[in-house]
């Protein structure tokens, strides 16, 4: 009994210790590294699969990017949450499961109140699944760390993701079809066909671009961002 | 308590396995309506659209009833009684020989010409594609058409949904000059007939089966449209 009583007491220690605020620079950090010395995509290279397939065009990229940043943030807060009661020899079974079912809610409310925007992604909503970043996270920092620390650690690496799919569809769309959103960009009389000079890029629409495409957004990263550089 | 003993683990399992699908089917159930209501709207919409009326989807409860006159279902030939149109599921459809299939025809009017659209299923490259085809009233000419699919390829085979290709069909033919049915070719490299429009580059998977898809549901209506057309054909071109 003594004993008990005595670890509540070490146990207590910490807590006594003036509260961390709520956006401390550390807590900061966790968010904004994602966008740049930490990017999932181009630094840690990982998502790539996804950013392949998905950013043939803009709207479906934002969408995703937004599921990828709800099911992030959701399920590092709740693996986080359950983070003492997993057993170890299954954790990676119950983070597939919680993430697993983050996506099946977000399809299901996308098919039912957003249906032309579910149409349209289709298949991708399902590969949130299969998405490294989703399970390294869960797996490497809401296993160890608090929920609101693994709240802003999921939605900064979801959102820098989810930056880089918006950059790499911008320019395919531009220079593959020639649209954004969906919207004509280019004008019609430049095209060959009307007699101008212009003609899409159709080798934009297929993955090999994407990947090109990735890898200047880190050329032009390391560029700017010497700590990247590798000796 | 050990939370890395065999029990613990078993028992965490099966507990996080009935949450897991409680709450989702909760979901999935509670959500249901609204998703089947919008599938419902998307296909009114769709036969609408192929008879060159575009309205949103909360209009289109309304204005399908303004424009489609009957709802048939035609089966070796003949009209089936008792079978709810609208409900056919194509995709069991699709899987019976031509004649046996219980296939859905609606029969709409607009600007006082009578259209005939026909629903049409098959196989793209991913998954399978679906749309509908209007005729006009010589069930010759193709009044519009209209696509859609599961899982075509962005940018490729999913083009088959936009204007681009669907207004291509637009004013094509669908019989020769004898009145036997050809359907129309998706051709690779330009179309120049009545009977070609223009396939998509880098999604000729897609594009052939658009074609297929055409050849396979229009088929089995060919007898029983003519003779259906005839009765109110006739007594026009009489006139």
């Amino acid at each position: 009994m003594a004993e008990v009583l005595e670890k509540e007491v070490v146990e207590k220690k910490p807590v006594a210790k003036p509260k961390e605020p709520l956006f401390s620079k550390k807590n900061k950090k966790l968010l904004t590294d994602p966008f740049d010395d930490n990017n999932p995509i181009t630094v840690q290279v990982l998502g790539i699969c996804s950013a392949l397939a998905i950013t043939v065009k803009l709207q479906p990229a934002i969408v995703l990017a937004l599921s990828v940043v709800f099911v992030m943030a959701a399920g590092n807060v709740i693996v986080s949450l359950m983070r003492n009661l997993v057993p170890n020899r299954i954790r990676i079974i119950v983070q597939l499961v919680v993430v697993a079912s983050l996506v099946v809610l977000v399809d299901q409310v996308l098919k039912a109140f957003v249906y032309d925007v579910s149409k349209e992604l289709a298949v991708f909503v399902g590969l949130i699944i299969t998405n490294c970043i989703i399970m390294g996270r869960l797996e490497a920092f809401a296993l160890g760390n608090k929920p609101w620390k693994s709240l802003l650690d999921g939605i900064g690496n979801a959102a820098g993701y989810g930056i880089i799919l918006i950059i790499v569809a911008f320019f395919r769309e531009l220079l593959g079809s020639g649209q954004l959103m969906g919207a004509q960009i280019i004008p019609e009389s430049w095209y060959l066909a009307n007699g101008g000079f212009y003609s899409n890029n159709g080798f934009m629409l297929l993955p090999p671009m994407a990947l090109i495409t990735v890898g200047i957004l880190i050329w032009v990263q390391r560029a700017r961002n010497t700590k990247l550089i590798e000796d | 308590m050990n939370v890395n003993s065999n029990g613990y683990t078993f028992g965490f399992a099966a507990i996080m396995v009935v949450v897991v699908a409680a709450s989702l089917s909760a979901v999935a159930t509670s959500l249901k309506p609204m998703q089947d209501k919008n599938v419902e709207l998307e296909k009114m919409q769709n036969i609408l659209s192929s008879i060159q009326i575009e309205v949103t989807r909360d209009e289109a409860a309304e204005v399908y009833q303004d424009y489609i006159l009957e709802e048939l279902v035609v089966s070796e030939g003949s009209l089936v009684q008792g079978v709810d149109a609208f409900n056919v599921d194509m995709a069991k459809e699709i899987r019976l020989e031509n004649d046996e299939r219980n296939a859905p025809l609606y029969v709409a009017e607009k600007d006082g010409k009578t259209f005939y659209v026909i629903p049409l299923r098959g196989a793209g490259l991913w998954g399978p594609i679906w749309g509908y085809i209007s005729l006009e009233e010589d069930l010759n000419t193709v009044y519009g058409a209209v696509f859609d699919h599961k899982a075509e390829t962005p940018g490729l085979g999913a083009e088959i949904k936009y204007p681009i290709f669907t207004e291509q069909f637009r004013g094509k033919k669908i019989l020769d000059d004898q009145g036997n049915f050809l359907g129309i070719d998706v051709r690779k490299g330009g179309s120049s007939t009545d009977y070609e429009v223009d396939g998509i580059s880098g999604g000729t998977i897609t594009s052939d089966g658009v074609e297929l898809m055409i050849l396979d549901c229009l088929k089995s209506y060919f007898p029983f449209l003519k003779e259906y057309a005839g009765t109110t054909a006739t007594a026009q071109l009489n006139n």
